[in-house]
């Protein structure tokens, strides 16, 4: 009960932040005084979407670029909803961020992964949750993925994650080494204007179990592993982007195999204040559910 | 407790280097201003997409529209309400048209002496190009030609935003 009233409220401020920062950028945006207003200066959809882990990236991995629409004097953020759902469990993610200066961007999300009957079958319960903040910080080194177009140079950032699951007892009876964890990561992201095509490689140095809901290290590996992550993007028109992505992931858990995710997207962004993500998820086994797949929607607003 | 110094150190480490970065982009500008004297070079891979703006008459027109945007909008508006801006329209096109291997000569001053001065900013910068993309759009050229053509003005940025 108290559980339910808890995820409500952050429902509800969610909300009320997203309305907030829509109302606060369409202020800003009206420029009825003449003077043009100082915000939103980057160009539409560059900023990337929200990341799982809420870095402004693809869907399933962070990008170079700095989140919002702010340039190197401008502030911008945004605040999203992902929900995941494939056969035997579902994902709520929300999470906020604030990029600043095109050089730094600071982000949190929470991640609630519902288990559904398998909880159930576990004996955890039916519908089972655990819950997992991540706390997000990036910097941009150097480079333009946008504008330098006359060179190979993709834009470079660094991250780190910083995540706590509340299942501390849980995570541990599966075999996981902490509850807590901080995945650290280099990104690497260029726009080929002239092919519309959008790249990204990241590297990712990770101890987390399905993304840390399943805990960190484990009885087959406790040491922090280096794994890919990548996403190509093919820009249809100002608006309209497709692509896919892979995320390589570890396997330190003996009691269940986990597998690389796949997804292909569609991502629709009609103003800089808000965009729309579907895409279609592959994540293979997770526990006891093999091959499962699904569809992952999300939503961001922002300026 | 130790792994967290490290982390921060790290981070710290970044914003260094990301400063740093960002310093030697502005200390790199008057190589790249010299190697970008006039304008962009003709590419004559690109004469398929002068075609796929309509040629010459295309760009004229299309550059009367993009003047248009530019002057409705008011992050773009200062710069170019006091100035003739047939003549800016006219060094638009033959620049347009140069780069896309057309018929024409570009015979305007060069990106970084115009621009010297203005104090544009990116979000300027950025803003022009949206409007550049807007009237493209009106105009129903294909996504693809218009990415063409942006990819060969957009490093243009290194010498035409002097305020960082």
């Amino acid at each position: 009960m108290h559980k339910h009233r808890m995820s409500r409220a952050i429902a509800l401020g969610g909300l009320a932040l997203a309305g907030a920062l829509v109302s606060l950028a369409a202020a800003a945006d009206d420029g009825s005084s003449g003077a043009p207003a100082n915000v939103s200066g980057k160009l539409l959809l560059t900023g990337g979407v929200s990341e799982i882990g809420g870095a402004a990236g693809g869907g399933l991995t962070p990008w170079a670029v700095i989140g919002g629409y702010g340039t190197n004097d401008q502030i911008g953020a945004n605040a999203f909803y992902t929900r995941v759902n494939t056969q035997d469990y579902h994902l709520d993610d929300a999470g906020v961020m604030v990029g600043l200066y095109n050089r730094v961007e600071v982000s949190f999300a929470q991640q609630r992964f519902d288990t559904e009957k398998v909880g159930g079958l576990l004996g955890l319960g039916n519908g089972f949750t655990f819950k997992q903040n991540v706390i997000g910080v990036k910097v941009r080194l150097f480079g333009d993925a946008v504008l330098d177009q006359d060179s190979w140079m993709p834009q470079v950032s660094v991250g780190m994650q910083y995540k706590k699951n509340n299942q501390d007892a849980v995570v541990k009876y599966v075999g996981a080494k902490r509850s807590q964890g901080t995945d650290y990561y280099i990104s690497a992201t260029k726009l080929f204007l002239s092919q519309s095509l959008l790249l990204d490689a990241t590297v990712r140095f990770t101890k987390a179990n399905q993304l840390g809901i399943l805990g960190f290290g484990g009885d087959k590996n406790n040491s922090y592993q280096a794994e890919f992550e990548g996403s190509a993007a093919y820009l249809l028109s100002r608006n309209w982007a497709i692509g896919a992505e892979y995320r390589q992931k570890p396997d330190n858990l003996g009691i269940a195999r986990e597998d690389n995710w796949y997804d292909a997207f569609v991502a629709w962004a009609p103003t800089k204040h808000v965009s729309l993500t579907l895409a279609y998820a592959n994540l293979g086994n997770i526990v006891i559910k093999d091959n499962q797949h699904g569809l992952y929607a999300s939503v961001q607003v922002g300026f | 407790m130790l792994k967290h110094s490290v982390a921060t150190a790290l981070l710290a480490a970044g914003l260094l280097l990301g400063n740093h970065a960002a310093a030697q982009d502005t200390m790199a500008m008057p190589n790249q201003s010299a190697a970008m004297a006039a304008s962009a070079p003709r590419d004559p891979a690109l004469k398929p997409v002068f075609e796929e703006f309509g040629g010459k008459p295309g760009l004229v027109s299309l550059v009367n529209d993009f003047m248009d945007n530019l002057m409705a909008d008011p992050v773009t508006h200062p710069f170019f309400a006091n100035v003739d801006r047939e003549h800016v329209k006219k060094e638009l096109v033959d620049q347009f048209c140069v780069i896309l291997d057309g018929p024409c000569t570009y015979t305007g001053r060069d990106m970084a002496s115009v621009h010297k001065g203005m104090g544009v900013n990116r979000a300027d910068f950025n803003a022009l190009v949206e409007d550049l993309q807007k009237a493209m759009n009106q105009h129903k050229i294909p996504f693809r030609a218009q990415n063409k053509l942006l990819a060969k003005l957009a490093p243009m940025h290194k010498v035409i935003i002097t305020k960082k």
